[in-house]
């Protein structure tokens, strides 16, 4: 599908939101997470929110449907939907508003469904709910809205209970939900978050499409820019409870006008900026509960100037509907050129060589993992009887050498995590051989794996599941020194741990605090500290950057590229950013239901994928162009249905139901592995 | 010596208790993320009053754990000193003072609170000119009441006086309590006294003050009341052999007190072990934990207390020369009781945390224990233990005034604390067969019930605000989508 069409200039706006300030009030004082938001969304028109965490976007939404938590308030502004302020309606008259006007679709469809209720009940009763339809019409409209959405085989699923659909299937169903009263709005709080790249696409392109034939307007809340590429007619950034620029798509992502915006956009990783370092943004998100003087973004500006911090900046126009808030822009302020050149100079890339290749060890000496097989038992009854296997991750092989980073890249389920903490024997491996520096891993026992433990270390993804709460910083890291007697106990200890503490970024008197003292961003680069105390050879990341902002994410890639540098460990880096990938894997090796379906070095993989599943998996990333607008859509491939079960994995190649290129041998047999080049290999009928 | 300090085991375990406990606000006072649960509990007013109320409870409990034997007369050519068999505790004696010939068997059957005549009519000689005569009329009491002369005609007014005397007492030893207290808590700044003050009534202060002040008004005006009445009166009459109700129930304190913590000391090891170790360990540890406490949850719970109590009395009955005194041998069944509920009721803090560890032992950070190949021991005391805790704390708050019910059904079912030990349960049990009576004798009843109750209540207003202070799921409200409030300019 092509990028969206701009909408024709209408005059007739769908949704006004003029001053709008709300209030929560938190045991800090009263938080103000909504500060004079205020916007416009034409009819037809995909207007995009984003910006990092805690800006107040999901805030906006709540307040616009009236849907606010118990402790907060708005305390001033006003929605109109045409004419109307729908802000001074009593409850009753917005319960008609709500669905029947605006509809919304939440982040996680799972638990914005009924679980009691079958799919057809629920949106019957929406139907019924606004008058829109009865009875048996009601059934019908149903069924329609299901077609509509895409599903497949609409009048079982109509009698079927959310828990028997997948994770797609849901937010399909809540968008059925959501449209079927025809509302004129839609709000769609990160729509497609919870779900994987290639159903986002589905659901962008059924958001889209639907868009199309209805003309309605959509407010699309988000803190991914390659969905905002995809989607959106205009963007709007907020930070720190207000929006600091608006603007049509392409003027946006072409020529970002905020010093936030353009920092935002250098922070993200890809392909262009291997061999650099990601731009950062010093400091924190100011707290909203305090007063602000001048700019928000001031402590964190690299161009701030002394007006800034007395004066709140304006709104400045410098195009067409292009409009920001930044004392640089005005007229009379400081010349532009000043802040073209400051942002220029400033952050501007050091490079960093690349990381040494293997030099002495050859590929196979370091770590090499051959057929490595992870399956849980599937147990039933009152025996527990085994009654299958799910196969997590069913003969996977691969080396990393010294130095370098292997990237494993696949869907939520595929089996990555599995592969990465069966390779650290956090789990039982039920088949396979791990060879680490010429030892066998998997056939060690108590103390002696206890002790190869030291050469391997994870990073995971939750920063605030992986640290105990209740240990001081500086004994979180001396734990593993001490578990394996590093240093001797005392000053010896202490002085590696805060020279730890200082070589992640973090000050070494941090060492008396307690994890929750600490951001997210400062809580990982304790955790990678925690792994370095131990001078391990090889660190497996368990998608150590998803669960941060784009600008904390830069920072924590950037550390872990920077002690690749220095310290020369490898990575076995587990995600599903191909970003990421792009920027910091020297290989890559693709999982599709617990094989590897692809593998070779990053250029190989990323720039020509061989396999259907890499191709689609690649195209379905929303990602931002040179020129403003999406680069997916023009040729994203289509892949059917979704992830099968690894408990019931399809016969022969495991691709063939969602594969566009499937044909009869490929239901036959699994397809053999085919080496491309020395370094690349593909598992695919197709690939000779 | 004029006495002999006797340490029976169960105050040996209750001042083992206070040593842990000692211990552990020790520890919070030093780390913050355990004095931050605390901080709530005292931002909580309801709690911290009912911790107010507690206060003396423990006092008396203490008190009365303190025993010794009294030195006899010797007898004139004995060269060793003679102990009576009479244990006494610290609370005879502090209520001796307070409330004088009050105490012990001074009455010789029922007579109602502030009474000054027994409650049923004797046959009394009366001796005149013409022979002693026989009239059945309601005697003067030994004890109570005996400082009056013509008591139909004083008694109003003497109770009157004393009650004045008793608020005017209380008021002013809570007066100065409340400056001590703010003297030292200081909860305005500058450390003006007046400030601090005027803040507290006007509820302004972090701390309620206000609210333990006003518990502490009324515990130190009944604690004046009970010694300007109840030295001169018994103060809520006296029991069919004519001992005064008010120091049973004080008495009862003390066995109440010590079945609500030492069941915890016998209930939080096994439930804690068996609980974590199951969940961390899963496997044939976790299904054989399991049965071990479905089997026993599926056995009625009394039945189980009462035949173990019932086997406990055999072996006191056959093996009379281990105890002594007969309060060792009360002793020695009540720790049984202990022993017997602990065993039996552990199963529901070991459920809750088996499921705890089920989840935590997949957190991230047990898992990069585990990668650092820390021992299980370790990753147990260190990484589940720690971050169990506040169940356990919870928990045993709870369970405190569930015990202190249960032993005075117990007691009054029969198979609860020694006969020869007062309890709530035993008062309870000795006042059932006089409620049918009439007139009624209502008042054995009364002081027990209200004795327990408000133990009971402060416990479990303590309880909830413990409970509110240390779950986190309570703690980090979610937000929830809810209407709005609107607020019109
Ligand atoms: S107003 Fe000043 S501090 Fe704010 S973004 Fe512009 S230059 Fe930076
Ligand atoms: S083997 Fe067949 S089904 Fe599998 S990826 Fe290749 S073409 Fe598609």
């Amino acid at each position: 599908m092509n990028a969206p069409a701009e909408p024709k200039m209408m005059a007739d706006i769908a949704l006004r939101v003029t001053g709008l300030h709300t209030c929560i009030d938190a045991s800090a004082g009263v938080v103000r997470p909504l500060d004079g938001v205020d916007l416009e969304i034409r009819k037809g028109e995909t207007f995009a929110i984003v910006g990092e965490s805690g800006c107040g976007k999901s805030m906006t939404a709540l307040s616009i449907m009236r849907l606010l938590p118990e402790a907060a308030w708005i305390e001033s502004g006003s929605v109109r939907l045409d004419a109307q302020n729908i802000l001074t309606l009593p409850e009753y008259a917005m319960r008609n508003v709500r669905g029947a006007r605006i509809g919304m679709i939440f982040q996680e469809p799972g638990t914005s469904l009924n679980p009691v209720l079958t799919c057809g009940e629920q949106i019957v009763e929406v139907l019924e709910r606004h008058n829109i339809a009865q009875g048996a019409a009601a059934q019908a409209r149903a069924l329609e809205w299901m077609q509509r959405v895409g599903i497949p085989d609409p009048e079982r699923r109509l009698t079927e209970y959310p828990f028997q659909l997948s994770g797609g299937m849901k937010q399909r169903v809540m968008i059925a939900l959501a449209l079927s009263a025809e509302p004129d709005v839609l709000i769609a709080d990160e729509p497609t978050t919870a779900l994987d790249v290639t159903i986002q696409a589905q659901i962008l392109d059924l958001l889209d499409q639907l868009q199309r034939e209805r003309g309605m307007a959509i407010l699309l809340i988000t803190h991914d820019l390659g969905v905002v590429a995809r989607m959106a007619h205009r963007v709007a950034l907020m930070y720190a409870a207000e929006i600091v620029e608006v603007g049509p798509r392409t003027a946006f992502f072409t020529d970002p006008q905020h010093p936030y915006a353009k920092k935002l956009f250098a922070s993200l990783p890809g392909a262009a900026k291997r061999g650099e370092k990601l731009a950062t943004i010093q400091g924190l998100v100011p707290p909203l509960h305090v007063g602000f003087t001048g700019c928000r973004f001031a402590d964190r500006c690299d161009v701030v100037h002394a007006r800034c911090r007395s004066e709140a900046p304006g709104w400045t126009e410098t195009g067409a509907g292009h409009q920001a808030r930044c004392h640089l822009l005005e007229q009379g302020g400081p010349d532009p050129v000043y802040l073209k050149q400051a942002l220029a100079e400033e952050p501007h890339p050091e490079p960093v060589a690349e990381a040494r290749r293997p030099e002495t060890l050859g590929t196979q000496g370091f770590l090499a993992i051959r057929e490595l097989k992870v399956h849980f038992p599937i147990r039933k009854g009152v025996l527990k009887r085994t009654v299958g296997q799910v196969k997590a991750v069913d003969g996977v092989s691969f080396d990393i050498a010294p130095g370098r980073t292997l990237a494993l890249v696949g869907e939520s389920g595929c089996g990555k995590t599995t592969a990465g903490k069966g390779l650290l024997q956090l789990i039982p491996v039920t088949g396979g051989s791990i060879r680490f520096e010429g030892q066998e891993l998997t056939a060690l026992k108590g103390e002696a794996l206890r002790r190869t433990r030291a050469a391997t270390q994870i990073v995971f993804q939750d920063p605030f599941a992986s640290l105990n709460p209740r240990m001081r910083v500086g004994d979180i890291i001396a734990e593993g020194m001490g578990s394996f007697g590093i240093g001797s106990a005392g000053a010896e200890r202490d002085a590696r741990v805060s020279e730890l503490l200082e070589q992640v970024g973090l000050g070494g008197d941090t060492r008396y605090k307690y994890p929750h003292e600490f951001s997210g961003g400062q809580r990982q680069r304790i955790a990678i500290a925690r792994a370095l105390a131990v001078n391990p050879k090889l660190i497996v990341c368990d998608e150590p950057t998803s669960a941060l902002d784009v600008s904390v994410q830069a920072q924590i890639l950037n550390l872990l590229k920077d002690l690749q540098q220095r310290l020369g460990v490898s990575y076995l880096f587990i995600t599903h950013n191909i970003g990421v990938v792009e920027y910091l894997a020297h290989d890559v090796a693709v999982m599709y239901l617990g094989r590897i379906v692809e593998a070779g070095t990053a250029e190989e993989v990323l720039n020509t994928p061989r396999h259907p599943y890499t191709q689609a998996l690649l195209s379905a990333v929303p990602r931002i162009s040179a020129s403003g607008g999406a680069l997916v859509g023009i040729d994203a491939i289509k892949v059917g249905s979704e992830l099968p079960s690894p408990a019931n994995p399809p016969q022969g190649c495991h691709f063939h139901p969602r594969c566009p290129h499937a044909v009869d041998a490929c239901r036959a047999a699994y397809p053999v592995e085919v080496a491309v080049s020395d370094t690349h290999r593909v598992r695919c009928i197709l690939v000779k | 010596m004029q006495l002999t300090p006797i340490v029976l085991w169960s105050d040996a375990l209750l001042f083992a208790l206070i040593a842990i406990c000692i211990f552990y606000a020790r520890q919070a006072a030093r780390h913050a993320h355990l004095r931050a649960p605390w901080a709530r509990v005292r931002r909580n007013a309801a709690g911290l009053a009912s911790a107010t109320v507690l206060i003396p409870f423990v006092l008396i409990g203490v008190l009365d754990s303190v025993h010794y034997r009294p030195l006899l007369e010797a007898k004139a050519g004995s060269a060793t000193a003679r102990y009576s068999v009479e244990v006494k505790s610290l609370l005879d004696v502090v209520a001796g003072a307070a409330l004088g010939k009050m105490i012990g068997k001074s009455e010789k059957t029922y007579s109602a609170p502030l009474a000054t005549h027994a409650f049923s009519k004797e046959t009394i000689d009366i001796p005149g000119s013409g022979g002693a005569r026989q009239v059945r009329e309601y005697p003067r009491l030994v004890a109570g009441g005996a400082h009056l002369k013509d008591p139909v005609h004083d008694w109003g007014r003497d109770v009157g006086v004393n009650a004045l005397r008793g608020v005017v007492l209380g008021a002013v030893v809570w007066l100065a309590l409340a400056f001590v207290l703010l003297a030292m808590a200081q909860p305005a700044p500058h450390h003006r006294l007046a400030a601090s003050w005027r803040a507290v009534w006007a509820g302004e202060t972090e701390t309620p003050w206000r609210a333990v002040l006003l518990t502490l008004l009324a515990i130190c005006i009944a604690g004046a009341l009970a010694v300007t009445l109840g030295s001169r009166y018994h103060l809520l009459g006296t029991d069919k052999v004519g001992q005064d109700v008010f120091y049973l129930s004080l008495k009862s304190i003390r066995t109440g007190l010590l079945i609500g913590t030492l069941t915890t000391l016998v209930m939080l090891p096994l439930g804690v072990l068996l609980g974590i170790t199951a969940g961390y360990f899963r496997g044939w540890v976790d299904d054989l934990i399991q049965y071990i406490y479905t089997t026993l949850n599926s056995v009625p719970g009394v039945l189980l207390i009462a035949a173990s109590v019932l086997m406990m009395q055999v072996y006191i009955d056959t093996h009379p020369q281990l105890f002594q005194t007969a309060v060792e041998r009360a002793d020695f069944r009540l720790l049984a009781l202990c022993f017997i509920l602990g065993v039996t009721s552990w199963t529901g803090l070991c459920r809750l945390l088996r499921g705890e560890a089920l989840k935590l032992r997949e957190l991230e950070y047990v898992q990069a224990a585990q990668a650092f190949g820390v021992s299980r021991f370790r990753i147990i005391v260190r990484h589940l233990l720690p971050n169990v805790m506040h169940l356990v704390i919870i928990s045993a708050v709870m369970d405190f005034s569930g015990m202190v019910l249960t032993e005075a059904v117990l007691s009054y079912v029969g198979v609860g604390v020694d006969p020869t030990m007062t309890s709530f349960g035993s008062m309870i049990n000795a006042a059932r067969l006089e409620m049918s009576r009439e007139p009624m004798v209502w008042w054995s009843l009364a002081a027990a019930f209200f004795f327990m109750f408000t133990l009971v209540l402060a416990a479990n207003l303590f309880a909830d605000a413990v409970r509110d202070a240390f779950d986190p799921r309570l703690v980090v409200k979610r937000p929830r989508l809810n209407l709005i409030r609107v607020k019109a300019r």
